[in-house]
């Protein structure tokens, strides 16, 4: 018997090790080197890589840029989080109804998801030139000056932060929906029989019957305001001076643009610092609301 | 809640602000939809006119496949979609075979290290390839690999989750099930075949279709690794494309954009419930 319990791990570990071993190689092996790079300096050439202790935190201290990003990352994430979040909470609750054309709204929807956001980053583009492109056609007919979406500072992010509400939302729905199909139609007939509005219905029993979803997606939105910089590469490249440039995008630059990799690691500390605060001070602070089944 | 007491002329003051309700969120609805699809529309709309109609709306325009012509001769987009689909086919392969095992173990097997070797699975989720950009191309560079299409796969080919979705439905197999086919003299490889894959296969359609957009869609991670064309994917050979100031026109840009997302895109329009379907099954575990 004890011979085939060991008999059983070892197949285990036989049946692990091959997924385990990319894992570690191209997930874990590259956050615990990134932490230790971020201590060394660049080595070029002849000059070999040395240990430089918190040199290259105290360059990231003094960098602008990198804190211009940083606060711009931030204004991204706080509007594409909640907005997207509203979008698509709104859009399950109107593809669930049995709203007119639902199925049509649904594909509406969902759309921006299967696109390469590289390639609709182009349609936007274009939306965006000023002049010429649409919104400004459309602004013109009320009388409306042009504006330089993208050129100028004051928008060119906020311009990013549409397109990646718009991206996003379509696939957070599809979390909202699942959890919608759970709702036993019985509530709402009680709710219907004593009387309460369809507001008061959302916000005392489907909104806290979402909740452990809004934390799910959530998660993501705040992974994804990270992690979702194509549309940069596009349509800004960061610019102009900047001011729509985000943390992923400041990495990608200083690591394949400057080939400073030791304080292109300094940043992506930054980021992992970032990410598991907020994935765990989320999850605690959120969880406590979280109504599990 | 609150318990009022039910009055007629209430109730139907109720059905009538209840209609309107309706018609005011179909309203809305239509209009958020015409909305989200407007970009892809009106790509449609230039890639199959003439570029003089670019900001013309006329509903007599003259149809054109003009623009495919041009976008196709003007880049290698034949040896960009031969790339993607390589990649892609390799990554959700790979993927099948990898997170099949590792969630077979998960499931069933008791071991030393589960929860430390689960917890670091989970890890992925939170800590994507995507982030470490500058460790990975390192790596990558040690192997050899630079400018290979492995290269590309590799990271994403273990992935946390679909270790996690895969394990989460082999739970659900009833372990009834497992014993009589181990008491037939079945192998754990032999079960693993013959009970757990067959009755996974919805969740392999979905993590499938999941994983397929999503690589097809992939860019920063193939742009940095990738320098020649025959390494390049779709998305990385249309920001190429896309990005040279020789003045091309916006609807052969548009049509470019509409031909690196079209398989995608018709398969999604064909096969509309199951997709939408797949992605609710992926996010409910």
């Amino acid at each position: 018997m004890r011979n085939s319990a060991k008999h059983q791990w070892i197949y285990a570990w036989l049946l692990l090790s091959p997924a385990m071993i990319f894992l570690i190689t191209f997930t874990h092996y590259p956050a615990v080197q990134t932490v230790i790079s971020s201590f060394f300096s660049t080595g070029r050439g002849r000059r070999k890589s040395v240990f430089i202790g918190w040199d290259n935190y105290a360059t990231l201290l003094l960098d602008e840029v990198f804190w211009k990003v940083l606060v711009n990352n931030f204004w991204y994430a706080i509007w594409t989080i909640p907005l997207s979040i509203i979008f698509s909470l709104a859009m399950a609750l109107w593809v669930n109804d049995k709203l007119r054309g639902r199925g049509f709204l649904r594909m509406a929807y969902f759309t921006p998801t299967v696109l390469p956001l590289i390639a609709v980053a182009n349609i936007w583009l274009f939306f965006y030139t000023p002049g010429f492109g649409l919104i400004d056609q459309i602004r013109g007919l009320f009388g409306f000056a042009e504006q330089n979406w993208m050129g100028s500072p004051d928008t060119a992010l906020y311009s990013m932060i549409a397109v990646a509400i718009w991206k996003e939302a379509g696939f957070f729905m599809i979390f909202y929906l699942a959890a919608l199909q759970t709702i036993p139609p019985s509530l709402r007939e009680a709710a219907s029989i004593e009387g309460a509005s369809k507001f008061y219905y959302f916000r005392r029993v489907i909104f806290p019957l979402l909740m452990p979803t809004t934390l799910f997606v959530s998660i993501n939105a705040v992974i994804n305001s990270f992690r979702l910089v194509d549309h940069i590469f596009v349509m800004t490249e960061g610019g102009p001076n900047n001011s729509s440039s985000l943390l992923l995008f400041y990495i990608y630059e200083v690591a394949f643009d400057y080939w400073d990799t030791a304080y292109a690691a300094t940043l992506t500390v930054v980021m992992l610092a970032i990410l598991t605060t907020v994935a765990i001070g989320q999850f605690f602070f959120l969880d406590k609301k979280v109504h599990y089944k | 809640m609150s318990s009022k007491a039910l009055k007629l002329p209430q109730t139907i003051d109720k059905f009538r602000s209840f209609n309107f309700d309706q018609s005011l969120s179909t309203f809305a609805a239509w209009c958020l939809a015409i909305l989200w699809l407007s970009p892809l529309v009106y790509a449609v709309w230039t890639a199959f006119h003439p570029s003089e109609f670019e900001t013309r709306f006329d509903l007599f325009a003259p149809l054109t496949l003009q623009n495919f012509v041009q976008a196709w001769n003007e880049a290698p987009f034949a040896r960009y979609f031969l790339n993607t689909i390589i990649l892609v086919a390799g990554i959700v392969a790979a993927q099948f075979f990898l997170c099949t095992l590792a969630a077979y173990a998960f499931a069933r097997f008791t071991f030393p290290g589960r929860n430390i070797l689960f917890t670091l699975v989970l890890l992925q989720l939170l800590v994507m390839p995507d982030i470490l950009i500058v460790q990975n191309y390192q790596t990558m560079r040690s192997l050899g690999l630079i400018d290979t299409i492995a290269a590309i796969g590799l990271p994403y080919i273990a992935s946390g989750f679909g270790i996690f979705l895969l394990r989460q439905t082999f739970m659900t197999v009833p372990k009834e099930l497992d014993e009589a086919a181990r008491v037939e003299g079945c192998s754990f490889l032999g079960v693993l075949w013959r009970v757990y894959i067959p009755l996974a296969k919805p969740t392999y359609l979905a993590y499938g279709l999941v994983s397929v957009s999503h690589h097809w869609n992939n860019f920063v991670w193939p742009l940095i690794i990738t320098n020649s064309v025959e390494t390049r994917p779709l998305t990385v050979g249309l920001s190429i494309f896309a990005v040279t100031d020789s003045g091309i026109q916006w609807s052969v840009i548009n049509a470019a954009t509409l031909m690196t997302s079209g398989p995608l895109l018709i398969a999604f329009l064909l096969f509309q419930r199951q997709f939408v379907q797949s992605f609710v099954r992926a996010g409910i575990k």
